[in-house]
């Protein structure tokens, strides 16, 4: 039983971070189209930059209540201090979401009105918005938090500091950067050229926002910085700062030769990178500084039971979700809008 | 009551309250309509009627508008028992958190993962794998309200559980147990029907404004019309009697495990047999009394024992800091049981009309199922105002106090959040309703084009102006 205590979480641990960077990348490549907007003005191309994920966004997002639903249900130690904790951000950010998915339809039925500006600007507020709380908070929770009796004891503005900015501007960046090499293999023309001069300074944005929080975060906290430097830990993590520079020569060569899908995919790459990285830093903690994912978990059978349904569950729901990608898979172009 | 009287308590509890009330309209509209959908889809299928594709593409754009309000509102959701609940959260979460899992693993992923297909996808996948992929939103939103309400139903009537010493944290024990707690086959039921009974009145009023409209300008409202109307007018004849025979089923298992909420909402302070029952009264929570109270002499006990001389409960049998706040559920109770009754009145009105085959023609049937649109929708609100109010002053019934329940967070933050979702969901979901309504102000067509038109995406927007694409619209359909 003692080892079942010990494993349970640690499973979960690697099934939230997964759950996570799907809906980072995914949702990520919604939310920086919804920022594009601002370098878009065209009306038709806005309308084929949304069509290319209207028929998806609403499985993207469902990831991101995924997270919430397991932190919830396996983490409530750390649901219950996080949410607290970020309270603000957090609220920031799902109203910033209502703007963004209720502008899919709304901008289409109130065309005839006059208020679709409105709509347009939601949707591009909303997804900056919502960009921006989410890098925050994730900072937030890297900087850490002041915890008490295992409850949040400090400021409503604690989070709310130079490093978090700087992580909340990083994912605004990557964000855009995601949507428009996700632009670059789903569509054509001006569009798509465009996409890839934006991409290119986007991709710059991002890669000098990932060396400055990578040089920040280990001045944190002590153990950071021993989790990076120390031996035989170095072994292991060297890698993925190297990763990053390959991937970023393998993205400005796919830019210039013109790939479609390259780019995109050296952009989730360093997602992807990105992410294992933070994880590698603050493991094994769930609430940085003070408690570990053990602290917070719940118990073993609430753990067990929910892992015997995931089990089962996640691989349907990636079966029949990259059947709906494959549905609508393709170039879209102004001749199919699906409104 | 101790726990009115901190502020920040009691904003955390409006705004848990006004969240939760605007999200329950889409769920359950979304519940009734996606069953509605793939009826529609499936009678087109088997019959190839053009009326039931009809139908289903005038639906799909309202249900692709309420399907987007009820995933954004949920959102908000997901995320606020932790951020104003936690120690809620934190103590029951090894419980509701991993129900609201298996909610968001086997309802969430699977409407959203074929909501597309469904909304885009009739030129892409074909016929019957599109009936599938309706079909699978459809039981989506029935999952989806199963596991919510079993959590829910959890909250009201606890079982399966230990509490461990400690940490005063729940612990699952029997997880069947826990799911199949004894108000949860009760309130899925009645909360089932509820969401069918909204829909059909919705789709009820919106058949009989265009028919009225269509009498207006002297024609014969056309077949989409009336085929919706009949449907609409059928569920309301069979769902609205169900409904109140199931309410008294839920209302006679509330009596066995949440007596004191049916003390409060009777405005009963002093346990009796051959009790009455009070049409309208003011109940008084300090003086221990109903003010002016209209008596039905034995109701009381016929109705919630089914005998004359059965014992019903008083709020005085319950110690003052156990009763929850009887003002509020005496009346949304009384609303939603009139509503109710007035939802089977029409239901068998219709049974009538339709005998004398007049159902398509009695203009003031049809100004009352106008009337009644949002009928469903208002009972449905105050069902849950009575049920949740109901269950104060706990969170987990009998267990956890609210007021032992809520986060530590400032009262300024508090104070900005339950402005900031106000002045946005007026604006939004005002915004949303408003686009409803004109949607449903144009009647559906003969030949109602695909939601993806060949070419250009302002199709639609130019469609919802119904003098501009369809001339005839503007003097009714």
């Amino acid at each position: 039983m003692m080892d079942f205590a010990y494993w349970l979480p640690i499973v979960w641990a690697v099934i939230l971070v997964a759950a996570i960077s799907i809906y980072v990348v995914l949702d990520g490549f919604d939310l920086g189209i919804g920022m594009l907007f601002a370098l878009e003005r065209h009306p038709e191309r806005r309308d084929v930059m949304v069509n290319t994920i209207a028929p998806v966004w609403d499985g993207n997002e469902t990831w991101m209540v995924l997270g919430g639903a397991v932190l919830y249900g396996v983490f409530p130690g750390a649901y219950a201090t996080l949410l607290p904790a970020f309270y603000l951000p957090i609220v920031l950010m799902l109203l910033a979401l209502i703007f963004r998915g209720v502008a899919f339809e709304f901008r289409v039925m109130t065309r005839s009105t006059g208020r679709e500006g409105m709509w347009n600007a939601g949707f591009m507020a909303g997804s900056a918005i919502a960009a921006f709380c989410q890098g925050a908070i994730l900072g937030g929770v890297v900087q850490g938090i002041r915890v008490v009796d295992g409850a949040f004891a400090g400021g409503p503005l604690d989070w709310l500091t130079p490093f978090s900015i700087l992580c909340g501007l990083s994912v605004m960046c990557g964000y855009a950067l995601l949507g428009a090499t996700w632009l670059i293999w789903r569509t054509t023309g001006v569009l798509e050229a465009s996409c890839r001069r934006w991409a290119a300074r986007l991709a710059l944005g991002l890669f000098i926002g990932i060396v400055a929080v990578s040089l920040w975060t280990p001045l944190l906290h002590a153990p950071y910085l021993r989790r990076w430097t120390d031996w035989p830990n170095i072994a292991f993590v060297a890698p993925v700062p190297v990763l990053v520079v390959v991937l970023g020569a393998l993205f400005v060569m796919g830019l210039r030769r013109g790939h479609t899908k390259g780019p995109f995919l050296c952009a989730l790459g360093w997602f992807f990178l990105c992410l294992s990285g933070l994880g590698i830093t603050v493991w094994p903690y769930a609430v940085p500084p003070g408690l570990t994912l053990w602290d917070v978990s719940s118990p073993p059978s609430s753990q067990f039971f929910q892992l015997i349904g995931t089990a089962i569950l996640l691989p349907i729901i990636l079966t029949y979700t990259i059947y709906s990608y494959h549905v609508f898979r393709g170039k879209v172009t102004e001749t199919d809008g699906y409104h | 009551m101790q726990y009115a009287h901190d502020p920040a308590l009691l904003l955390a509890r409006f705004q848990f309250a006004f969240t939760v009330g605007v999200h329950i309209i889409f769920p359950a509209f979304s519940i009734g309509l996606a069953a509605y959908l793939a009826v529609l889809e499936g009678l087109w299928l088997r019959t190839g009627r053009s009326v039931f594709l009809d139908l289903y593409r005038y639906w799909i754009k309202v249900f692709s508008i309420v399907f987007g309000m009820g995933v954004v509102s949920g959102l908000v959701m997901s995320y606020e028992f932790g951020t104003n609940w936690s120690i809620f959260s934190k103590k029951a979460g090894p419980i509701t958190g991993v129900l609201l899992s298996y909610e968001v693993m086997t309802a969430f992923f699977l409407e959203a993962g074929f909501l597309g297909v469904m909304l885009f996808g009739m030129n892409k996948v074909g016929r019957k794998l599109h009936f599938a992929a309706t079909c699978c939103v459809s039981v989506g939103t029935l999952i989806s309200m199963t596991w919510i309400l079993s959590s829910n139903s959890w909250m009201q009537t606890p079982r399966g559980y230990t509490i461990d010493p400690t940490t005063g944290r729940f612990m699952p024990a029997d997880w069947l147990a826990i799911i199949f707690n004894p108000s949860f086959p009760f309130r899925l039921v009645h909360m089932g029907l509820a969401a069918f009974l909204s829909v059909a009145f919705i789709v009820g009023a919106t058949g009989a404004w265009h028919m009225l409209r269509a009498r207006k300008a002297g024609k014969i409202s056309s077949e989409p019309v009336r085929v919706m109307f009949s449907m609409a007018m059928w569920m309301a004849a069979i769902v609205a009697p169900l409904q109140i025979l199931a309410g008294d089923a839920h209302g006679l298992n509330t009596l066995k495990y949440q007596p004191a909420k049916i003390a409060a909402m009777e405005g009963d302070w002093v346990s009796e047999d051959h009790a009455p029952e009070l049409l309208f009264g003011i109940p008084n929570m300090k003086t221990e009394h109903t003010d002016y109270a209209v008596k039905l002499p034995l109701a009381g006990s016929l109705i919630l024992t089914h005998r004359l001389n059965g014992k019903v409960p008083g709020m005085k049998d319950f110690p003052r800091d156990q009763r929850p706040p009887s003002p509020v559920i005496f009346f949304s109770f009384r609303i939603m049981v009139a509503l109710g009754m007035l939802m089977m009145l029409v239901g068998l009105w219709s049974l009538w009309l339709r005998r004398n085959s007049t159902l398509f023609t009695n203009p003031l049937f049809h100004r009352v199922a106008l009337c009644m649109a949002p009928a469903g929708f208002l009972a449905l609100l105050c069902g849950w105002i009575t049920t949740e109010v109901g269950r104060q002053p706990w969170t987990v019934y009998g267990l956890l106090r609210t007021s032992d329940s809520v986060s530590p967070v400032a009262l300024s933050s508090l104070a900005f959040s339950m402005t900031a979702f106000v002045v946005v969901y007026v604006l939004v979901f005002g915004s949303g309703m408003g686009i409803l309504v004109r949607m449903l102000g144009r009647a559906p067509q003969e030949g109602e084009h695909d939601t993806p038109p060949s070419h250009a995406s302002g199709i639609l927007a130019t469609s919802m102006h119904p003098g501009v694409i369809d001339p005839s619209a503007g003097k009714g359909a």
